[in-house]
């Protein structure tokens, strides 16, 4: 039959049950318990906290917000100082406070655009024929004629390829550094470099480097550290994108760029550069080209010049040129050029007519150039006063060279300088920074801005005055009123 | 289909019964299911059941129809059919068969590559073979109608000639919503004074000597306009979100952000280095959940509460043409006590009786909104942003935005520019003459709503939304849809991904109050025949009821 075998095994299996030994009996029992417990039981589960929907309440009404913005006094010395120099008029070679003229020393316009009568006059002309605003970004309709031609000159001018318009200086160099470095790319970056360019490099997510303002000692030490770095890990490398962000002139200090020794570190470690040349362009160089023409640099070893055409163009916008190759990239992914409105066509002419007067009068660079060596000349011994800046530079720091632990009370002085200057007749500012979001706060300063404009007897008059202006507050300070405001407001 | 917006079928009953009440263009393959695509809107009776705030719900009609299935499935293929050819020429080019246009760097040999190949991909291989459609100069004013200037490419789009012939079409496609972008008659003369008295630039931040009293008088009168205690303004509206947003929240905060904010609202809350959670387009319910989630867990990892939260909106969407549903997140806010932070850039001016924006067209009380931003490049024909709020507010941006501090304030044109069209909007001087223009361009609006809708299109938005999307689905026909308009003599938007999520690449009219009837009529025969061409009416939904509401007569 056949069940006959099945009926051995079954014996055999019982018989060997039997016959086993009782620990192995034992183990194999607790094998099955483990094996039933992993079975059945569930998988680990941090038990979540529920709160039920009255504790949610509860707690929702509980929480309180920090208030949306913090209580700013009415008499904050910016809003103040604001409020008291409003400006009516053109802010141009002279600029009219309160009734008063003042000799304008405070505002970046270098080759005294404003209030030229042959800028105004193409402006208006743009005016009657394309209205005001653009109504549209570059991509909708945005893009008007005298859009092209003014990216054409400057490309022209600037003797690269190509250039790309922005309609705000701030967002220029903000939207042109993330469009190419982003996370994971580095940035060796100057501590000194202006605040749109921090943006720019905090909104690229990169890694950031600082290295000392004007350093390029330490600026080579991290370069070389990074290529231990890379050497490590060479497949990481292979995709880092590395720049350097510097300034022509450094807004922050008036002090020129070392150009050429960072173009030795540029080609010995292989970083593409890219360089804001704001202040630097339309003062530096024979034409105004800037940084790159003052050193004799050629600019197409500079991947991308980026510049605001707010200071020496007196317009409103911005722009980046270098290669075809780098700059449409940024036609589709320049945030601030996609994703905003145009520069009004009137600003762009305007901005035009500039270049056009300063590429057919260069007169007004070398006119520039000398006015600057002369309010540094003249500028340089006042007691208790550090002149920071480039005599080629018409950016020009003025520092207390004895700054007290308060900055706050260094402050006082100086706007109590601007008070004095501006009610003898010379506009004056300190520079504005906000305390708590730059990298790397430079001392409280009031900064100087040549014109080319300035005849030599008002750059005199002006310099007399501003050393009249700090010896007395100076010496009021230090004959023990402590920077106090008493003589501010015996002033006022 | 998961179109990414917000889900919230509560009209589904309502929905139901309108296709069978008015069955045009429905084919019985579709179940109710598929053809509900009326997410938002026409929920007047559903939503209406709850007490507080039915009436503004009566007149909040949206229609986001949902992309058909063989169109969504077609697009795709044609997305993979673009990619393929792609890769195929590409490796052609790669080994030297086809001549490779693209630039390339040269001498940087050892330098790491700026791009990637693959970034580059889309723009080489789709975006260059329809770029014609972009970035078109004019040679005009961006007012009623444009010169187009002609420009021909004989390589497929690597390189654009002029020819130097203009064409003059109608402009549908600029942000003019109340017509200022022509301003001869009524501003002209002021800009130029002032033009003459103040010149163009400034060269100075508003802290540096560059506050002038124009700037002091504009601030002023876009409190007044707006019905705020105070108002700043700032030379660029990108740079308003991007400057200013930092100085309101930090680390520690909440951003909670509408997925289809624009990109200045993104890396402007990218900037502040708070927290940022995304909800889902105008989905009030998810907005909640997560502003509870928020207020209940606080902080990840720390659980610390919050700082501050604050609720990023727009009033109208540019893409979507869709409102937010301001008074319901008005009352959320106010319930978890949240900020928020609502921007204008399309609303204000074009939106409202008053011309003041969403807040306006809802008849909410301007102090319920904590910031208030806006931009004056669409309805002011001009250029920059503003933001209003309380006094305290704008005190401490004053002294603590960026835009104050380390930028060139406002040209002076610009701001009598503002000034000029804004009191002519508020009826100070030209009385009338700004209510007119308001209440043209909201009857323009619905009557070319209307218009495509009865004609067959997919159209989103709200009903009172001068932004007027035109779905189109497939990005061959965007790019025949633009240049057969502009060859029939209309100019308009058209947007593919990404601007758009893949499979929605649509059209986009932008209405003006310098629009009149005839341009409209002329436009909507101009759209219905290329509809026609290209094959594009693809509504599945009837015809919406209020448009079978009689129109007033046109306020010409």
């Amino acid at each position: 039959m056949a069940i006959i075998p099945a009926t051995w095994d079954m014996y055999d299996l019982i018989q060997g049950f039997l016959q086993a030994p009782a620990y192995h009996l034992i183990f194999e029992a607790l094998l099955m318990v483990l094996i039933a417990k992993l079975f059945f039981s569930k998988s680990y589960k941090p038990e979540k906290i529920r709160l039920s929907e009255k504790e949610k309440e509860v707690l929702v009404k509980e929480w309180k917000p920090e208030p949306l913005a913090p209580d700013v006094p009415d008499d904050h010395p910016a809003l103040q100082a604001m409020e008291k120099y409003c400006v009516d008029g053109a802010v141009g070679k002279t600029v009219n406070i309160n009734g008063k003229d003042c000799i304008n020393m405070a505002t970046l316009d270098f080759l005294g655009f404003i209030g030229n009568k042959e800028i105004e006059e193409e402006a208006i002309k743009a005016l009657n024929k394309y209205g005001v605003g653009s109504c549209g970004p570059r991509g909708f309709y945005g893009t008007m004629d005298v859009h092209l031609d003014l990216e054409d000159r400057l490309a022209q001018f600037m003797q690269t390829e190509e250039a790309i318009l922005y309609s705000y200086g701030f967002v220029t160099i903000a939207s042109a550094i993330p469009a190419y470095s982003k996370r994971g790319d580095i940035l060796f970056a100057d501590e000194g470099i202006g605040f749109a360019a921090q943006k720019g490099c905090v909104a690229s997510r990169s890694t950031v480097k600082w290295f000392r303002h004007n350093d390029m000692e330490h600026l080579e030490e991290l370069l070389k550290e990074q290529e231990v770095e890379d050497k490590k890990n060479p497949k990481k490398a292979k995709v880092t994108r590395k720049f350097f962000v510097i300034e022509g002139i450094y807004a922050n200090y008036g002090d020129i760029c070392p150009l050429p020794a960072i173009m030795e570190l540029k080609r010995k470690y292989k970083v593409r550069i890219f360089l804001e040349e704001s202040m630097s362009f339309g003062v530096l160089g024979a034409t105004g080209r800037g940084v790159t023409e003052h050193f004799g640099v050629s600019i197409d070893d500079v991947e991308m010049v980026v510049a605001s055409l707010e200071n020496s163009m007196a317009s409103i916008g911005g722009f980046c040129c270098g290669t075809k190759f780098i700059i449409d990239h940024q036609r589709l992914s320049g945030m601030g050029y996609c994703f905003s409105a145009s520069q009004p066509p009137m600003v762009a002419v305007a901005a035009s007519k500039a270049m056009e007067l300063m590429q057919n009068n260069p007169v007004m660079l070398v006119k520039l150039r000398e006015n600057c060596e002369r309010v540094h000349k003249a500028i340089k011994d006042i007691e208790g006063v550090e002149v920071r800046g480039s005599p080629l530079s018409p950016v020009i720091h003025l520092q207390l060279s004895e700054p007290a632990a308060d900055r706050d009370l260094d402050m006082k002085t100086l706007l109590m300088v601007q008070d004095k200057a501006i009610s003898q007749g010379v506009a004056i500012t300190p520079a504005r920074y906000l305390d708590n979001e730059e990298h790397l706060l430079p001392q409280p300063s009031i900064r100087l801005s040549v014109s080319s404009q300035l005849s030599e007897e008002e750059i005199d008059k002006s310099m007399d005055i501003i050393k009249a202006v700090f010896r007395s507050v100076l010496s009021g300070n230090t004959a023990g009123h402590g920077g106090g405001g008493d003589s501010a407001e015996a002033h006022s | 289909m998961a179109t990414g917006r917000g889900e919230t079928r509560t009209s589904t009953v309502e929905n139901t019964k309108m296709s069978n009440g008015q069955p045009r263009n429905y084919t019985n393959g579709h179940k109710n299911g598929h053809t509900n695509g009326y997410k938002n809107g026409t929920n007047g009776k559903t939503n209406g059941k709850s007490e507080k705030g039915g009436r503004w719900q009566d007149d909040f009609e949206e229609y986001f129809e949902e992309t058909p299935y063989h169109i969504a499935i077609l697009t795709y293929l044609g997305y993979a059919l673009m990619v393929f050819i792609g890769h195929v020429r590409d490796f052609l080019r790669y080994y030297g068969i086809e001549q490779d246009k693209s630039c390339t760097e040269s001498n940087q040999e050892d330098y790491v590559p700026l791009y990637q190949n693959w970034e580059s991909f889309y723009t080489r291989n789709v975006y260059r073979r329809i770029r014609d459609c972009w970035n078109i100069p004019i040679a005009s004013c961006a007012g009623s109608h444009i010169d187009v200037q002609e420009r021909v490419t004989h390589d497929h789009g690597w390189n654009f000639e002029m020819t130097g012939k203009t064409l003059k079409v109608m402009n549908f496609g600029s942000y003019n919503y109340l017509g200022f972008a022509e301003n001869k008659e009524l501003c002209g003369r002021d800009v130029q004074r002032v033009t003459e008295k103040y010149g163009v630039g400034t060269c100075a931040s508003r802290q540096e000597l560059g506050y002038l009293d124009i700037h002091r008088e504009l601030d002023s009168l876009v409190a007044d306009f707006l019905g705020t205690e105070a108002a700043i303004t700032v030379p660029m509206g990108f740079a308003t979100n991007s400057m200013n947003m930092p100085a309101l929240v930090s680390k520690g905060c909440l951003i909670l952000s509408d997925e289809l904010n624009h990109a200045s609202l993104i890396l402007g809350s990218r900037l502040t280095g708070a927290l940022i959670r995304v909800y889902k387009h105008n989905d009030m319910k998810d907005l909640e959940h997560k502003l509870r989630d928020a207020v209940c867990e606080g902080q990840p990892r720390t659980h610390r509460p919050w700082k501050k939260i604050l609720i990023v909106v727009e009033g109208v969407y540019s893409m979507e043409g869709s409102l937010a549903r301001l008074p319901e997140i008005v009352s959320l806010k106010k319930k978890y006590k949240a900020y928020l932070y609502l921007d204008e850039a399309h609303s204000v001016g074009a939106m409202g009786p008053h011309g003041r924006g969403v807040v306006d067209h809802f008849g909410l009380d301007p102090h319920d909104v904590d910031i208030m931003m806006g931009t004056f490049t669409k309805s002011f024909g001009a250029c920059g942003g503003y933001i209003a709020g309380s006094k305290r507010l704008i005190r401490h941006l004053r002294a603590n935005s960026h835009s104050a501090i380390y930028s060139c304030s406002m040209s002076p044109p610009v701001t009598q520019q503002i000034i000029s069209t804004m009191s002519c909007i508020m009826g100070r001087t030209n009385p009338q003459e700004g209510r007119r223009r308001i209440q043209q361009l909201k009857w323009n609006t619905r009557y070319f709503r209307k218009g495509l809708h009865e004609r067959g299109f997919i159209i989103y938005g709200n009903k009172d939304s001068p932004v007027v999307p035109l779905l189109i689905y497939m990005p061959s026909k965007i790019a025949l849809f633009s240049r057969e308009c502009l060859k029939r003599g209309l100019g308009t938007v058209v947007a593919g991904f990404p601007a758009t999520p893949i499979i929605e690449a649509r059209a986009r009219f932008c209405l003006s109050a310098s629009h009149n009837k005839e341009m409209l009529d002329k436009a909507l025969d101009i759209v219905e025949e290329v509809g026609e061409l290209l094959q594009i009416k693809y509504s599945r939904q009837p015809v919406p009821r209020w448009t079978s509401e009689a129109l007033e007569p046109s306020p010409e």
